[in-house]
């Protein structure tokens, strides 16, 4: 066990590395360096200027200079300063980040509960047309573009009901509507890899040897069946990421909410090099921690990944 | 480099229960299920004839509008409705088709091609090989999709060639890791140990042995790639990153639409339902792919 959680460890970091490397390799095949990219729409902007801010910002050093000195930097958490505002670049992720977890993390909930409680429909829905009208609102649900139905809502909630505001205020609905867009969109590809997942733990003889002893359905769903699809659920864990943050990019450009998808697209547009860099960083980080976590979880859950000899437990949920 | 199988860990990709060989009922039924799996190939030819000859469907100029059309709602004659210049919205949707796919299918192109390769060397070039391309598809997945794609745009000039770019290079983790474990399937198979056996380059037993057995669940992820691409790019036009204005492509369509939200639903609605159906058609194309190919 011990070695198995050093071995995964290493790999966190060892992707980490790689990611910073190839984020910095990234930008420094770029035909220009981040400053002169940054103040090239700037027409004020005069070569002494330039190369001035580009001392200020140690782009000037020699790259190997650079590189070390960065990845120095991102040890200490220090991710450089921002070329739009001159402030750090953790303290602007910090400043919008609650925002994001906010609605994030109810979405993820949300998303979960609304995962499961599908699978559960699915499975023990009667009729042969229920269960495959439940079983294809995954798919459905996953081709309905993120800004569409955030849209779809609004026009719908607020133009013609007018419950709602266009733009945020205090109220419910107007976290609510947020939080529901973004988890509909999540909890399609969790809905998918359960159902899957309990399909396939439905085919084991423990299933039948529980039918026969007389187990109602949701008795064997609910006690038996889940609780062993579950972990491999788990494995998506890292897509989970992803999805979030993309979607939280455009639910936050729908609903003109300030947060972290908003930086990035700030940031992206006015080409803030060392912001982007240091939100691609944070989320490589992020992704792997949560990867690694679950890595690390997954054994407890199932003890029969630890005894594979697969590379990775996941391998086997997949 | 070693194809010879006698270590590799076949429990590592158990055949799914699902993916047990059907009894094949006799007869014209069976045929007849099997040809009506391929129903969806009649809308997706729709599709992209839309984007080969967009005239065919529309008599609308999709760039140039009617002033005195503006806005109005969705009729017989405007399908989808005019927008704020008159532009009939749906031959505007139907020109569109032409930049979505083409910027959708080259990030396809360069996802299945690039991921293919790493998966195939992954599964056959030993075991330095395997943990090498396997690292650099955790260090791909490790960065979402979205912002591969976001990062590219911002490096580069925004427009349909580095959307195309960013989004294939994000998906070509996907099939780095199907195409090995595809791979390492057919590779522990006795066709495949007697072909080596016999003589056979690892060229040969690669083309003729271990590629035909990959084909069908690579060519069943590209469709659904391809849906998965439309959502993407559609999604990264809408926040401004793709083509220019007057083009007309789906994404921007939506973000155009946006501004009219309150006086005009089917600006944004109509051109969405589209995308909608756009994308499950491909997944659906994918499924019944997935069907044919099983062995």
């Amino acid at each position: 066990m011990g070695g198995y959680i050093a071995k995964r460890v290493g790999q966190a970091l060892l992707v980490i590395w790689l990611a910073y490397t190839a984020v910095f390799i990234a930008v420094q095949s770029l035909p220009n360096d981040p400053v002169t990219i940054f103040l090239n729409s700037d027409s004020a902007a005069d070569p002494a200027t330039i190369a001035q801010m580009k001392e200020y910002y140690g782009y000037d050093q020699p790259v190997i200079v650079q590189y070390f000195s960065q990845l120095l930097g991102l040890l200490r958490g220090d991710l450089g300063y921002s070329l739009s505002s001159g402030s750090e670049v953790s303290a602007r992720i910090g400043e919008v980040a609650g925002s994001t977890l906010v609605l994030a993390g109810s979405a993820f909930v949300v998303a979960v509960v609304f995962a499961v409680a599908l699978t559960a429909a699915a499975s023990l829905a009667r009729g042969a047309k229920l269960r495959n009208l439940l079983l294809n609102l995954p798919p459905l649900m996953v081709s309905i573009p993120v800004f569409w139905l955030g849209l779809v809502l609004l026009q719908l909630l607020a133009v013609q009901l007018g419950v709602m505001s266009l733009f945020p205020d205090d109220s419910f609905l107007s976290l609510a509507v947020p939080i529901f867009v973004l988890a509909v969109h999540l909890s399609a590809p969790i809905a998918q890899v359960l159902i899957k997942s309990v399909q396939e733990v439905n085919t084991q003889p423990f299933v039948d040897v529980l039918r026969a002893k007389g187990a109602s359905e949701s008795w064997i769903f609910y006690r038996h069946t889940l609780k062993n699809a579950a972990p491999a659920a788990l494995s998506i864990a890292g897509i989970t990421i992803g999805t979030l943050l993309a979607g939280s990019v455009i639910t936050e450009t729908v609903f003109a909410r300030a947060g972290l998808g908003q930086l990035i697209l700030q940031s992206v547009t006015v080409q803030d090099i060392p912001l982007v860099q240091g939100l691609v960083l944070l989320t490589a980080v992020v992704f792997t921690t949560v990867n690694l976590l679950v890595d690390l979880i997954h054994p407890k859950l199932d003890p029969r990944i630890i005894t594979a000899r697969s590379g990775s437990p996941r391998a086997l949920a997949a | 480099m070693s194809l010879l199988a006698d270590n590799v860990d076949t429990t590592a990709a158990p055949l799914a229960a699902s993916e047990q060989p059907v009894a094949r009922t006799s007869g014209s039924s069976a045929a007849r299920r099997r040809l009506a799996r391929w129903w969806v190939l009649v809308p997706l030819a729709i599709v992209l004839l839309w984007a080969l000859v967009p005239s065919l469907f529309t008599g609308h100029d999709p760039i140039t509008g009617v002033p005195a059309d503006k806005l109005l709602a969705p009729s017989s004659e405007h399908l989808f409705g005019t927008d704020h210049l008159g532009r009939d919205v749906f031959s505007r949707v139907v020109y569109g088709t032409r930049q979505t796919l083409l910027t959708a299918g080259l990030a396809c192109l360069i996802g299945s091609i690039v991921g293919s390769i790493l998966g195939l060397l992954a599964g056959t070039a030993g075991r330095f090989a395997d943990s090498a391309a396997m690292r650099l598809v955790d260090v791909i997945l490790a960065v979402p999709a979205f912002l591969i794609a976001l990062i590219l745009v911002t490096a580069t000039e925004p427009g349909p060639l580095s959307l195309g770019l960013g989004v294939g290079i994000a998906s070509i983790a996907a099939f780095a890791r199907l195409v090995r474990t595809e791979v390492l399937r057919v590779r522990s198979r006795d066709f495949v140990q007697a072909a080596l056996m016999s003589g056979g380059g690892y060229f040969t037993v690669l083309r003729r042995h271990i590629i035909p057995h990959v084909i069908g669940p690579v060519l069943s992820l590209l469709a659904v790639d391809l849906g998965a691409a439309i959502l993407a790019i559609s999604g990264l036009g809408f926040l401004g990153f793709g083509s220019p204005p007057p083009t007309p492509e789906w994404g921007l369509l939506i973000s155009e639409g946006r501004q009219y939200l309150s006086v005009a639903w089917w600006l944004t609605t109509l051109p969405g339902l589209v995308i909608v159906a756009a994308v499950m058609l491909m997944a659906t194309l994918g499924r019944a792919v997935n069907k044919a190919f099983r062995f």
